[in-house]
């Protein structure tokens, strides 16, 4: 495996300066971000970097319990920040959170105990990574998924109500919104399946090949993850939509938009 | 007379009901009476038929024929107790998907015929929709009505049918009905009793 130097990351570093030297030039307002994403990118990775490398010398259950947790948290505070209507109170974070330590902690340790079989099972080498992925996915499905289902709700109110009036029940009334708030949070992870390989490589397996591992293993390595974060997000879309539709309705079948908070500004 | 020769029914009895603030109201229609509400626009004539019909959290009591509100499942109570709102909403495309039926047996009165299940919902004018959306509710064969201005948006000749249709129905079925109207002979024409709404309560008078 070749290993990069720091003059190799200067040179890359060298090409984002000169992105931002012309978008300085062309006044396209960009050159200030751009050049505080690129920070952003060397400092945190390289502080999750020193994390994992102390992490992977103390095979510990409660470190990587830990650094699980603070994975969640930062997972549920961005689906909550993601979402233009949010349930109010505890439930705007406290859904979407649920919903991903349910579907993705699970999956993620039946996938350690069984198909990947480590020695501990919480090997962080393969714990952490594994979560990551699955909680990225997750993430973003569940944030897609409620932001439609909340925002459809509250474009349809009259027509919700009016099926109500004739007698459906909360399930009734929400069920095609409901279906199509599942879809939009699936179709991610459905098209990257679909188009995996033709269209491009997936990071994971693109990292591991570049490792130097056999591309066969780095194949079925993808495939796994690809089934392990599509089940994952299902489930956790699946989830978060039956909370966050019986949410929107009290036990007496009437639809309260006032349990969401008012639309984000800007 | 009317509880005598119907047994068990003794219509819908709201007792100090509040909601959002207004009432206490309370009201009570016999089994196959008709009470003419009106009141000014904001008065609260829609939010008093949305508690009625359980739309809305409230305080008080609404109960049918005795039983109240919370011993029946919201859906029941809400076929049972039928809310008609001044507009109509349609989600599907055809008008027959939001027919349980094939057939209803009230087109025909309201001028329409059975080819009207195939007809396009879009293409629906404002008059269509309404008489529609009553024989929609009436598919629940309800025990009460709450119309909130059913004739708004129909000329004379369909106001008539639809007048005509509600008084059949609720002489053969003995429902009580809720009629808002703004217009003060049509309340003479159909109520056997007239209410004025205001904001903090209802007082019986002439139409």
């Amino acid at each position: 495996m070749i290993t990069l130097d720091a003059l190799d990351l200067a040179l890359a570093a060298g090409l984002v300066l000169t992105m931002a030297a012309l978008s300085w030039r062309m006044q396209l307002g960009l050159s200030g971000q751009l050049l505080i994403a690129g920070m952003r990118t060397v400092v945190q990775l390289l502080l999750i970097g020193l994390v994992l490398k102390a992490l992977f010398a103390n095979v510990d259950l409660l470190w990587v319990a830990g650094i699980s947790l603070v994975m969640l948290l930062a997972a549920g505070r961005e689906v909550m920040a993601r979402q233009q209507r949010r349930f109010t109170g505890w439930w705007g974070f406290g859904m979407g959170t649920g919903a991903m330590f349910i579907s993705s902690f699970a999956i993620t340790v039946l996938a350690l105990t069984t198909m990947v079989a480590t020695d501990p099972w919480y090997d962080p080498q393969y714990a952490v990574p594994l979560l990551g992925m699955l909680l990225g996915n997750t993430m973003s499905g569940i944030a897609l998924a409620l932001d439609r289902l909340t925002s459809t709700a509250w474009q349809q109110r009259a027509v919700i109500e009016q099926r109500l009036m004739l007698g459906a029940t909360r399930l009734q009334a929400i069920a095609e919104i409901r279906r199509d708030a599942m879809r939009s949070g699936m179709m991610p992870i459905i098209n990257a399946m679909a188009a995996a390989g033709l269209v491009s490589l997936p990071g994971m397996m693109t990292g591991q090949i570049l490792a130097g591992s056999p591309p066969l293993e780095a194949v079925k390595y993808q495939i796994l993850i690809m089934f392990l974060i599509s089940a994952g997000t299902g489930f956790g879309v699946t989830a978060a939509l039956w909370l966050g539709s019986k949410r929107l309705f009290d036990e007496r079948h009437r639809l309260r938009l006032d349990k969401l908070t008012g639309p984000r500004n800007g | 007379m009317v509880e005598l020769e119907r047994p068990g029914m003794n219509g819908l009895s709201v007792i100090d009901l509040c909601t959002r603030g207004r009432g206490p109201y309370s009201l009570h229609i016999a089994p196959g009476e008709c009470i003419s509400l009106r009141g000014d626009s904001g008065s609260g004539k829609s939010l008093l038929l949305r508690a009625i019909a359980d739309l809305d959290p409230h305080d008080g009591q609404v109960l049918l024929d005795g039983v109240a509100c919370a011993q029946f499942t919201a859906p029941q109570w809400r076929k049972q107790v039928a809310l008609l709102p001044a507009e109509s909403h349609w989600w599907k495309d055809e008008v027959g998907a939001h027919f349980s039926g094939e057939e209803c047996p009230w087109f025909e009165t309201l001028g329409f015929s059975a080819e009207t299940m195939h007809w396009q919902v879009s293409r629906l004018s404002s008059g269509e929709k309404q008489r529609l959306a009553l024989a929609r509710i009436l598919m629940n064969t309800p025990r009460v009505l709450l119309l909130d201005e059913p004739t708004a948006s129909l000329d004379a000749g369909n106001a008539a049918a639809v007048e005509t249709l509600i008084g059949e129905y609720r002489r053969d079925t003995g429902a009580a009905v809720l009629w808002v109207s703004h217009d003060a002979r049509q309340a003479a024409r159909v109520g056997d009793r007239h209410l004025q709404l205001s904001t903090t309560t209802l007082i019986e008078g002439a139409p």
